[in-house]
């Protein structure tokens, strides 16, 4: 009884090979040195871009009046942005000028993120704080300009920091809540929950199969069992990424519309 | 390991941490969805406002449990 229990225990003292936070700072693969240094998780990245560069040119060239099956999916995805995100918070009039905005983030974060599960590629090109951040500067730059046009810029900081109905002592409280909010912790927020969502997803799936390959392969004892529920807990956790890839760019598309949405005036 | 220690436990405490950290916004983000879809069900025709106000509410709260998970590699 003991032999078996240490046997097990001494293993797994050993222990699998966990993933750390040095999967997301892969060594420089090309232009070693130079600002323009190429990682394992920017290569990723570049091959995305031009993967979608390249079938939404090759649809756009090809759109005739009638679609085709393929044209109808991506009008299908582009309208779904359109109607369930901008127009569904912002309505048509406002709306509009949002369209290609949104439309590019959610995409663009939705294929970066798909990318975390595709075979080959197996990490989410947003999972290094860059891609989010630039992301959510985007958004940040976008409602700043869209306050100061529609609103100015002290009316528009005065309704965000002063909130309607407060009582004056709660002012004391809430101006500096509400400053650091618009400033700080909405682009903030925006950038940490991408990424920490895939990096948190990639852990997961990594930590799944390294596991596996531990239990069932390496460690030849009654853990096997543990490995085979692992090895299905990865594939569980696999579609939960892909889930969780599509949740990650509607909750940014959607938040970037209504932090847009709140730089125009009450109606 | 000798036979005294039977189980060792080994790794870091901070995991406990962001575990116990998670609770509470856990709860939270159940509250807003509850009661969003509570109140879409009550008056549906306020559906596109209350699903705007929950999306605020989700981001602030999941933001909370998210600063876990990059505290803990910050002060690493």
């Amino acid at each position: 009884m003991h032999e078996t229990l240490l046997s097990g225990l001494t293993l797994a003292a050993n222990g699998p090979e966990i993933p750390t936070v040095d999967e997301f700072l892969p060594p420089e693969i090309l232009f070693a040195g130079t600002p323009f240094a190429i990682n394992r998780i920017i290569l990723v990245r570049l091959v995305m871009v031009v993967i979608m560069l390249a079938v939404l040119g090759v649809s756009a060239a090809k759109a005739k009046l009638i679609p085709s099956r393929w044209q109808g999916f991506i009008e299908w995805g582009i309208e779904y942005v359109r109607d369930k995100i901008v127009y569904e918070v912002m309505g048509e009039t406002r709306g509009k000028r949002y369209v290609p905005m949104i439309t590019t983030l959610f995409f663009t974060i939705l294929m970066f993120n798909i990318c975390g599960i595709i075979p080959g590629m197996n990490i989410a090109a947003t999972a290094t704080i860059m891609m989010p951040l630039a992301f959510a500067l985007w958004t940040f730059v976008q409602y700043w300009r869209t306050a100061c046009r529609e609103q100015g810029f002290f009316t528009y900081l005065k309704k965000e920091c002063i909130p309607q109905g407060v009582p004056a002592p709660v002012l004391i409280i809430a101006i500096p809540i509400q400053l650091l909010d618009v400033v700080v912790i909405r682009p903030v927020s925006l950038t940490v929950r991408l990424f920490a969502n895939m990096l948190a997803g990639h852990i997961i799936v990594a930590l799944c199969f390294s596991a596996t390959q531990f239990f069932l392969i390496e460690a030849h004892n009654w853990m096997a069992a543990f490995g085979a529920a692992t090895f299905v807990f990865g594939f569980i956790m696999t579609l939960f990424e892909g889930f969780v890839a599509y949740l990650q760019a509607f909750i940014f598309a959607t938040l970037s519309t209504v932090y847009i949405n709140l730089s125009y005036p009450e109606d | 390991m000798d036979i005294i220690t039977l189980a060792e436990v080994s790794g870091n405490l901070s995991a406990i941490g962001y575990g116990l950290a998670a609770i509470g916004p856990g709860i939270g983000v159940g509250i807003v969805f509850g009661k969003a879809i509570e109140s879409t069900a009550r008056q549906p025709e306020l559906g596109g406002k209350i699903q705007t106000l929950m999306w605020i509410g989700f981001g602030l709260i999941e933001f909370l449990a998210l600063l876990g998970i990059v505290a803990g590699f910050i002060f690493a």
